[in-house]
């Protein structure tokens, strides 16, 4: 009979060892598509820059809080995260398209940790990506409270990339066709950016949209994120962090049960 | 290992209403070079696909290297490689890093991985390329890299779907050598999909020609094509008279094998048709008639094709004269 736990651990390392396999292909690719890294920050960036400067000149909470770039910081970053890992799990969507699917499919891992590496990387590329647009931020005046702050921040991008790098494997693992990726990224993507308080404040909105705004798991990342760097938030950090870490494990849990069971 | 390295009970697929692989029942022993010979459609790809575990089987079974394919999926796994149809590589990276990760999938040691990273480039020639974007590779060099990919963890069973298809001559040569040589030199048993008449008659030692899901025949090249009762000598003369005259002395004279008359040429489906030859036109100068052309047709295993799925010739106890015209005809259109 096999010896019981070194099967187990021989398992351990099957699985780490594929898990980092997956990140590193992800890390591969993305040091070779530096023009779309700079392509990614642009979006961010433009909002960041043109509506921060408006909602300074032309907005004025009824609340009396002031909403400026400061304000909108967190949420360009949280945006920047959202799309960022929803992109790298709907991916999947084009390995299937373009063959390389079937290569990891046959390969002799576990296939949930090839989506959690997976996850992993995309959730590292969204990471660098959000954490140059603090960076960017802090460049052109957003003063954040502390470095610890903004430490903490990098956390908080990674449970929020997870989350819907999750959704999108899962989205990915479920949807066949490469068609049914722009029905995703619309239906999906805006309403959840919107109705994240990434662009305004909660205290402000009529009920039936709170309830939205409190559905929405982006709602806690932004306001988790505006905790950790401008030190005001309108949800206790603590709830929000449980809810991210619910989302993420969720997501994660789904999209590796949905990708274990993807066609090629 | 003196079990069979493939060996399937029944094994079924079907697709909704459509049976794409109808109770299969082959072997292929270990260090063999197996053929499955087949239109496009004819289920070829979801047998293949069913061994390397991608899809399971509707009904029966199958062991690959004395793993079941449903049971113990991730054993069959590890002794396998597969070449698929499509391409399979990450066209963002460089060849040598598709190989990288190929090897961390499988559990090579960086060293052993380094090793194999530097035998598999050479073998398919592609060393100077390794440091290039797959994107800008050829279809030729892909397929050469996704081959090189497939042998990296020294697979026990390596299947190979479609290898050379819309491919050049000269690169399609190039890759039978290597498939050769890995069966040979490697003892790597192969298993491939193929269409390609002359590469299954080239390569494999045994093949099955599968038509609608089924094994229509299975034996090796050389056979199937005997099978068939021998070579065809084609001989013209001016006119179908002369034709018809030369059939009956020739059936007169007592002569091996079986003649047919067509139009202004005898066709004789003889064992040995080059050593009958001068046989045959002592006759026709004997009698003063004017040959106009011979011809030695030697069945291939188009004919041995067409025997067995053809259209026109479905049924059996259709003869090689047939099959010929058929060729004929099929070549002119």
């Amino acid at each position: 009979m096999a010896n019981h736990a070194s099967v187990f651990s021989e398992n351990i390392v099957i699985a780490l060892n594929t898990v980092y396999t997956m990140w590193l292909r992800e890390m591969l690719r993305f040091k070779r598509s530096k023009s779309r890294i700079i392509g990614s920050l642009a979006t961010p960036l433009f909002f960041l820059v043109i509506l921060g400067t408006a909602f300074n000149s032309s907005f004025q909470m009824r609340s009396g809080g002031q909403t400026d770039i400061g304000f909108l910081a967190p949420g360009i970053i949280g945006m920047a995260i959202l799309f960022s890992s929803l992109m790298g799990g709907v991916s999947i969507i084009w390995d299937r398209e373009f063959g390389f699917l079937k290569e990891i499919l046959i390969a002799p891992v576990p296939r949930f940790f090839v989506a959690l590496g997976r996850a992993l990387g995309g959730v590292t590329t969204a990471m660098i990506q959000g954490t140059l647009i603090m960076l960017v931020a802090f460049a052109i005046g957003v003063e954040y409270q502390s470095c610890l702050g903004m430490a903490a921040s990098v956390g908080v991008m990674l449970l929020i990339g997870l989350g819907f790098i999750g959704l999108g494997i899962a989205l990915a693992s479920y949807v066949e066709s490469h068609e049914g990726f722009q029905m995703i990224m619309t239906f999906i993507t805006m309403p959840v950016l919107l109705l994240s308080g990434a662009f305004f404040r909660i205290s402000d909105l009529p009920s039936w949209l709170k309830t939205l705004v409190y559905l929405d798991p982006l709602t806690y990342g932004i306001m988790a994120l505006r905790y950790t760097l401008m030190g005001e938030t309108e949800i206790p950090i603590h709830i929000c962090i449980a809810v991210l870490f619910l989302f993420a494990a969720a997501t994660i849990g789904l999209g590796g049960y949905m990708f274990q069971k993807a066609k090629v | 290992m003196n079990t069979p390295a493939i060996e399937t009970f029944n094994l079924t697929r079907k697709f909704d209403d459509i049976v794409a692989v109808d109770n299969i029942n082959i072997q292929v022993n270990n260090g063999e070079l197996f053929g499955l010979l087949g239109p496009n459609g004819a289920g070829k790809t979801t047998l293949i696909n069913m061994l390397s575990t991608m899809i399971t089987p509707s009904n029966g079974s199958a062991k690959v290297w004395g793993a079941d394919i449903t049971k113990q999926p991730s054993e069959v796994r590890k002794n396998i490689g597969m070449v698929f149809q499509g391409t399979t590589l990450d066209d963002r990276l460089t060849g040598k890093e598709n190989l990288d990760l190929h090897g961390r999938l499988y559990g090579l040691p960086k060293q052993l991985r380094k090793q194999r990273i530097a035998d598999v480039l050479e073998l398919v020639e592609l060393n100077d390329k390794a440091d290039v974007i797959v994107k800008t590779y050829s279809g030729g060099m892909m397929r050469r890299l996704e081959i090189a990919r497939g042998l990296m963890h020294h697979p026990k069973v390596l299947f190979l779907d479609e290898p050379t298809l819309g491919l050049d001559p000269q690169t399609r040569n190039h890759i039978w050598d290597y498939i050769r040589q890995l069966n040979k030199e490697k003892n790597v048993t192969i298993l491939l999909t193929t269409h390609y008449m002359e590469e299954a008659d080239h390569l494999c030692n045994r093949i099955a020609i599968i038509d609608f899901g089924q094994v229509k025949a299975l034996d090796t090249p050389e056979n199937l094509k005997n099978a068939l009762g021998g070579d065809v000598i084609i001989l013209t003369v001016e006119t179908g008279e002369l034709a018809l005259r030369l059939f009956d002395l020739y059936n007169k004279n007592g002569s091996a094998g079986s003649v047919q008359q067509k139009d202004s040429s005898i066709f004789i489906t003889i064992k040995d048709g080059a050593g009958q030859i001068p046989h045959v036109l002592k006759i026709a100068s004997d009698a003063g008639i004017n040959v106009l052309s011979v011809d030695l047709h030697r069945p291939t295993l188009d004919d041995v094709f067409l025997s067995y799925t053809g259209r026109a010739i479905r049924e059996e106890g259709t003869s090689s004269v047939d099959r010929i015209t058929y060729n004929l005809q099929a070549r002119r259109r």
